[in-house]
């Protein structure tokens, strides 16, 4: 498909060096422009680099990093999930109706478990039911939506306990909690796909399902454990969040969907299945976020920040789509 | 003429005069380029190298909607019709009579029927296609070609689908279209037929032509013979036959998938190849699947004697089954991964600790496997993609034998790659099969079938009807056995592919 056989004639070679730019800019394309942003605005602003702000970023993107992480596994094997968002509110809504009776920490566990279970019962339905994916979540993220308005009859839960707050505020050597866990996810989905075996499950399931299936991989069983860890993350990510204010409204979450997926794509992870990594999509979250960061520190109207992120992440999967076609 | 197909030929500079008011055959084997030929002639593939020349002038299309602006149409193997809509509006797609996006209704009733006449076409105009009957929506097909003035129409395979009566009808349509003016192009396995109904029969065999001739100046059998004729290029390695008392690896009964094949029962021994051939889609392929736990069948399939239960392509592996699949790039590898992980992926437990690969034994052990095999690649980083068919091939082998099966069944082995790879995976088997393995291999290529085998299983529509050993297994009784002629022109029995093919 890209490099030139031996022996290739001329229009073979350019077609090849073609190809390997765009491999290239797909390759490495986010690490420039990651850099490239974050030199400018330590230039430009004075509060941008400090340790301070930068704990700031991080803390602001640990959440939809969490879920980020996730759905970057579940890309890799050629899936999507939708209902990452609203599995995520539905998380603190369980474990805010749950904490008076049970205890904060029992009650964030089943939260985060009730957030598994979407997960298996997304992963159920694309595997052995073979639903289109987007469709299967977008059913799921809407009852899930359902339930929560239901739990919550419409209203704001505020948790009055103060333990309840200790996830989403307390700190560890000077570094909040969340910022440790998105290091934890990040760390550990990194390892597994470069290293184990799953990894190698993953990336055969998402590159090509039938020849995955003929080395003897249990395809379906990946795919629901990639639908579970999904679940499973946006239950962790919502946990914290619910534990950093200590109020729950049921709602959607579109917000983490949208910018969690857009961190993983811009970071250069195949929409197609069987390509990506984790590191990528701490630069494309570091990406969206500097550049979040850097409009409010220069004082950048806000609208205009949502039009560039949409555009880039247009970009970012024009390159995925163009280093694709054979 | 020449077309490639990836690192194949399946055209090698082919030359060929079709005559205004013909009727012209294009025979050959399974793979001998006949459908190319006609595909590119039509437009639907581009050539590589070479010139068409219509009436004199060279032509280049690049779609088959360039084909038919000259008076070239195609009616496929598979027809290209929309069920849902009507006859005529299928006749006229794309081509519609009428002013400022109007229909003329009229006009097109007026052209419809006189065109109609023509081939004996009595269905109404407004039927719905997908009520039609096989044959008659192969007639509508024509109908579109002939009301776009079609002076050219390549007919593939036309009678594959169709009963023994309406291939009949089939053939007298071809007859009344050559005397309204038209030149047919029909491409057919079906000797019997090519030679009732054709003026001029072109041979071809691996991509070249052998000969052009006038239709009555062939027999079924002189026929046969030019579709044969042996190729220089390839050598087979000599056979060792296995030793008598070599123990059954592989012991398969009654294995039913029905409809793809019925009743299936062999057994291969231990150092024995055992060849599966017939023709494309007789069920060869679902048999090796079904062997492997790729998909369900009833029956029993036994390895050193000890029965698979709980069949799936992850028990079979464990039980020493290898699946070399027929296409290498949809099932057989990742194309975007690594050589490294394409090759250790069916055997992760061989190079992990703990589920954690680890990397310097992986590159060694997957390294030893794919020199063992003889398979290049610049570097075994780069994706599978980037190699070429021969070494892409050498690598879904070498998946195999990072761990010793005891069973290889290698479907089409040889596809698409060039005669030096070829022979290298041709040593590669007999060796593998030396050192004590049991192999099925299948193959369209009949001199690689018998080449390599110790034995050949002839399937045909979905059952073993011929076993050939040694000497018996020549081309002209495996192809015999494969086209299901028993009787010298006999169109005897209900199947009507029962076509004549052999001496």
């Amino acid at each position: 498909m890209t490099t030139a056989s031996p022996g290739g004639g001329g229009a073979g070679v350019r077609l090849a060096s073609l190809d390997d730019g765009v491999e290239l800019l797909r390759e490495y394309a986010i690490l420039v422009c990651v850099l490239a942003l974050f030199l400018t605005l330590t230039f430009t602003s004075d509060v941008f680099l400090t340790s301070v702000n930068m704990k700031n970023v991080l803390e602001s993107v640990s959440t939809y990093g969490i879920v980020a992480c996730a759905l970057t596994l579940l890309l890799i094997v050629g899936e999507f999930d939708l209902s990452v968002g609203a599995t995520f509110v539905l998380t603190g809504i369980v474990a805010a109706k749950l904490q008076p009776s049970l205890g904060t920490w029992p009650a964030l566990l089943v939260g985060v478990a009730a957030a598994t279970g979407v997960g298996v019962f997304n992963g159920i339905a694309v595997a052995y039911f073979r639903i289109n994916s987007f469709i299967a979540t977008l059913a799921s993220s809407l009852m899930v939506v359902g339930l929560g308005t239901k739990v919550t009859d419409g209203f704001q839960l505020y948790i009055e306990d103060p333990s309840f707050l200790v996830l989403g505020n307390d700190e560890l050597f000077d570094v909040r909690y969340s910022i440790w866990i998105l290091a934890l996810f990040a760390l550990v989905c990194g390892f597994v796909l470069a290293r184990t075996k799953l990894g190698r499950w993953l990336y055969a399931t998402g590159g090509n399902l039938e020849a995955a299936r003929l080395s003897g991989i249990n395809t379906r069983a990946i795919k629901v454990g990639a639908f579970a860890f999904s679940g499973f993350a946006a239950g962790v990510a919502g946990a914290i969040l619910i534990s950093r204010t200590a109020t729950a409204i049921a709602g959607n979450g579109i917000d983490v969907v949208f910018i969690a997926f857009a961190a993983v794509v811009v970071g250069g992870t195949s929409v197609l299945g069987g390509r990506g990594a984790i590191w990528r999509t701490v630069l494309g979250l570091l990406f969206l976020e500097f550049i979040r960061n850097g409009f409010n520190l220069l004082e950048v109207n806000p609208y205009y920040q949502d039009i560039i992120r949409g555009g880039i992440i247009l970009v970012a999967v024009a390159i995925d789509a163009f280093s694709r076609r054979t | 003429m020449s077309k490639r197909y990836g690192g194949a030929r399946a055209l090698d500079d082919v030359s060929v005069v079709f005559a205004a008011g013909e009727i012209h055959a294009l025979v050959g084997e399974n793979g001998a380029g006949k459908s190319t030929l006609g595909k590119i002639v039509a437009g639907a593939v581009p050539q590589d190298e070479g010139e068409i020349v219509v009436g004199g002038r060279p032509v280049s299309f690049r779609s088959p909607r360039d084909a038919i602006r000259h008076g070239i149409a195609l009616i496929h193997q598979e027809l290209a019709l929309a069920p849902a809509m009507s006859v005529l509006d299928n006749v006229f797609l794309g081509v519609e009579p009428g002013r400022g996006g109007l229909l003329d209704r009229g006009e097109q009733r007026e052209r419809f029927r006189e065109h109609a006449e023509r081939i004996g076409f009595e269905h109404s105009p407004s039927a719905r296609v997908e009520t039609l009957r096989v044959a008659d929506q192969q007639k509508v097909e024509i109908l579109r070609a002939l009301v776009r003035d079609a002076k050219l129409i390549v007919m593939d395979e036309p009678t594959a689908a169709l009963t023994r009566v309406e291939a009949a009808r089939l053939l007298d349509l071809a007859r009344d279209l050559r005397a309204a003016g038209v030149t047919v192009i029909y491409v057919s396995h079906i000797l019997a037929d090519v030679l009732a109904l054709c003026d001029t029969v072109t041979v071809l065999k691996d991509g070249r032509r052998v000969k052009t001739a006038p239709a009555r100046e062939e027999t079924p059998e002189s026929l046969v013979t030019a579709m044969l004729g042996r190729s220089m290029d390839l050598v087979f390695p000599v056979q060792t036959p296995p030793p008598a008392d070599a123990p059954v690896v592989l012991s398969v009964r009654n294995l039913t998938r029905p409809p793809a094949f019925e009743d299936v029962s062999f057994d291969i021994r231990a150092g024995e190849i055992v060849g599966l051939a017939g023709l494309v889609g007789s069920g060869r392929t679902e048999i090796a699947r079904a062997i492997f736990g790729a998909d369900p069948a009833s029956g029993t399939v036994e390895i050193h004697g000890g029965r698979l239960r709980r069949r799936s392509p992850r028990s079979g592996i464990r039980q020493g089954l290898a699946l070399l699949p027929e296409s290498r790039k949809d099932q057989g590898l990742v194309m975007m991964r690594p050589v490294t992980e394409n090759v250790s992926i069916a055997h992760l437990g061989e190079v992990t600790r703990a589920s954690v690969v680890q990397i310097r034994r992986e590159r060694r052990r997957v390294g030893d496997v794919l020199k063992s095999v003889d398979a290049r690649a610049a570097s075994y980083s780069m994706p599978v993609s980037a190699l070429s068919g021969g070494n892409q091939q050498k690598t879904a082998i070498a998946k195999w034998l990072m761990k010793t099966p005891k069973v290889l069944l290698a479907d089409e082995p040889t596809r698409g790659i060039d005669v030096g790879a070829k022979r290298a995976i041709y040593e590669l088997i007999h060796g593998l099969a030396a050192e004590g393995l049991g192999v099925l291999l299948i193959s369209s290529e009949l001199e690689e079938v018998i080449g390599l085998s110790h034995r050949v299983l002839v399937v045909r529509a979905g059952r073993i009807v011929a076993e050939l050993a040694g000497e018996q297994a020549n081309e002209e009784t495996v192809m015999r056995a494969a086209f299901g002629s028993g009787t010298a022109g006999g169109n005897g029995g209900s199947e009507r592919a029962a076509g004549t093919a052999g001496a």
